[in-house]
């Protein structure tokens, strides 16, 4: 069996480095980062943390290097899937390709260029920590099903979670993996742009009472377009960010993390996701419009230069 | 009555901005807060830059019982800080008529608890950028709108010449005999622009009037002030400007709409130099006015909630704030 991982950062590499502890698994990578994929390919792709592997990856930045593969997990931030899937579409031109992006509307881009796509969402997180390292800060399962439009195979499917699972990342094949991915992308449109907004951890948005009802109101709204689109939610978004609360007390949401780098954040995937569908099926979705706005906004200042705001005494600039 | 001496309480921008005016015009006595600040003015005067170029000679003094007699008191003072500025005016200068220029809805209230001073309502588009203690650029040279407080008798002859006075020191103003409707214009128009400037960090441009697609900054800039304008239809007030118009115009204006001189609302200037905002006295005051007159503001209530947050990011020291 031979994967190819697109989009090799924390997430896909964890996905990479698991599959190659497997004999019968050859796991390629595509990346555009050239000093990582050297060193992959110079020393394995090690993880350290949740996980201690050092796997035999083999790393790419030129996909036509890379050969035909059954599979394809991709990986990257939600605003380079078309880039990356159309840069590496010839490596899937009798493969099922499966997103384990945050966010919706990945697997309708991944479907313009390959067959046959499998919608996935995952739990496990990290963080690149030197080229060639990733740090596996937290475990999880993952819920892979087929794309409605166009789908692959139950048995591809149900291959590739047990190849997964076996590797050390536990993964569930069902029939409809909406439910799973909606509810994970209520959990982060409720939560997450609300870090990268007020500089709050996730724990203290939970604690302090206006973000808590803030969080509510969102995840309200993100329910009613599942709704609306006949999914049924595998569990509910609110007990998911209380556990968060519990377990992820102190950490930076990754929008927080883009916001403090002045990053592109993936905010288009995710509340952009349910104001999209939101239209689609008629439900008013305006506290997610509101945030897409103001995260819009805030991206539009990283972009312009700080001396672009008159400087003033302790002004900290755009 | 003739207004030959006028004290300005407060000596921010707005209120260094009235002082450096109007002392070619009458007598003008400043109120400081800090002891050093009123002992630079006192030594080097005030200067003014940007629209005009001034250099104003004032009293300073950061004791109220220090003040020379005045007509006209400017309270020209963070809205935070106007319980404890009107408090130390207590028993002071009591044949005085008292101007408030605060942002948001209450700072006549507040004001008359302490005294019992005629009061004059005013806001003020007027803004400027403070470069020291004793110096301050006049940014945009806007009209400050006046009219007299219905809950006391102040006759509006005394806010005309008011009004006069201020013209004749180069200052854009406008007595108006019934200021609400104006009040409401403002502050629908600054909840809106504020809360979205200190949340974005982006200073007034013209993304705050583009609406075209979904996740556009005017799209919800309009819909914060839809909330704003429901509330005051709600309340009985007639607004004096449309405050979308208002927004439109704003960055529409020469200085605004180049993004290498926009302005700064406050409320993002005291987000940058992470100090409380007056979101309280703005948003927070509308969407409790809302609450009383039952109209449903689930907008303005979300920027009101961030802004908060945004506030106890920096008290709590519970994350890095962006900065």
């Amino acid at each position: 069996m031979r994967v190819c991982i697109v989009g090799c950062g924390a997430v896909g590499s964890l996905f990479a480095a698991h599959l190659a502890t497997l004999d019968e698994v050859e796991v390629w990578a595509y990346d555009v980062v050239a000093e990582h994929v050297a060193a992959i390919n110079a020393g394995g792709l090690r993880l350290t943390g949740r996980a201690e592997i050092v796997a035999p990856v083999k790393a790419r930045t030129d996909p036509g290097e890379i050969p035909p593969c059954q599979f394809g997990i991709v990986a990257t931030k939600a605003m380079f899937t078309t880039q990356a899937i159309a840069a590496t579409a010839g490596v899937f031109v009798d493969g099922a390709v499966c997103s384990v992006q945050n966010g919706v509307g990945n697997e309708e881009l991944i479907a313009e260029h390959v067959p046959r796509v499998i919608r996935g969402t995952t739990f496990p997180a990290g963080r690149v920590v030197a080229p060639g390292v990733v740090q596996m800060d937290t475990a999880g399962d993952t819920w892979i099903g087929p794309f409605e439009e166009s789908p692959a195979s139950a048995a591809e499917i149900e291959r590739l979670a047990e190849a997964l699972t076996r590797g050390g990342m536990p993964t569930v094949a069902l029939a409809d993996a909406r439910g799973a991915q909606w509810t994970k992308l209520i959990f982060n449109a409720a939560s997450n742009p609300l870090g990268a907004l007020t500089g709050l951890t996730h724990g203290a948005l939970c604690e302090l009472a206006p973000t808590r009802a803030l969080i509510s109101a969102l995840v309200r709204e993100g329910v009613a377009v599942a709704d609306a689109l006949g999914i049924t939610l595998d569990s509910d978004p609110v007990a998911l960010i209380d556990h968060a609360a519990e377990v992820a007390h102190d950490h930076r949401a990754s929008m927080l993390q883009d916001a403090l780098a002045h990053r592109r954040t993936e905010i288009d995937a995710l509340n952009g996701g349910i104001v999209r569908y939101g239209a689609q099926t008629g439900v008013p979705t305006p506290l997610n419009e509101a945030i897409v706005a103001l995260i819009a906004g805030m991206e539009h200042a990283w972009s312009s230069q700080p001396e672009a705001v008159a400087p003033t005494a302790g002004g900290g600039g755009g | 009555m003739a207004i030959s001496r006028v004290c300005v309480i407060g000596a921010g921008t707005i209120g260094s901005l009235l002082a450096g005016h109007l002392a070619g015009v009458c007598e003008v006595s400043v109120l400081t807060r800090r002891p050093e600040h009123a002992a630079l003015l006192r030594e080097q005067g005030l200067r003014i830059s940007g629209k005009h170029e001034l250099a104003a000679e004032v009293f300073a003094t950061h004791e109220a019982a220090q003040l020379p007699q005045f007509d006209i008191g400017i309270i020209a003072c963070k809205a935070l800080e106007l319980e404890l500025t009107a408090s130390q005016l207590a028993g002071h200068a009591e044949r005085a008529a008292m101007m408030t220029v605060q942002n948001g809805l209450g700072a006549e209230a507040v004001v008359a608890r302490h005294g019992p001073w005629p009061i004059i309502s005013a806001v003020t588009f007027m803004s400027g950028i403070r470069h020291s203690d004793v110096h301050v650029e006049y940014e945009l040279d806007t009209a400050t709108w006046m009219g007299p407080w219905a809950q006391t008798t102040t006759p509006y002859p005394l806010v005309e010449e008011l009004a006069a006075l201020m013209i004749s020191a180069g200052l854009e103003a406008e007595a108006m005999e019934d200021l609400l409707p104006a009040q409401w214009s403002k502050l629908i128009f600054n909840s809106a622009i504020n809360t979205v400037a200190a949340l974005t960090e982006l200073p007034h441009v013209d993304l705050f009037a583009q609406e075209r697609e979904f996740g556009d900054l005017g799209r919800l800039v309009h819909g914060l002030i839809d909330e704003g304008v429901a509330v005051a239809a709600a309340a009985g007030v007639a607004l004096h400007d449309d405050p979308w118009e208002m927004n439109v115009l704003a960055v529409a204006r020469g200085e605004t709409a180049h993004s290498d001189y926009a302005h700064r609302p406050s409320m993002l200037e005291d987000v940058l130099a992470r100090r409380p905002t007056e979101v309280e006295f703005i948003t927070g005051a509308l969407v409790r006015e809302a609450a009383r007159v039952d109209v449903k503001v689930p907008l303005s209530t979300a920027m009101y909630r961030l802004v908060r947050a945004r506030e106890a990011s920096w008290q709590a020291g519970a994350a890095q704030a962006v900065a």
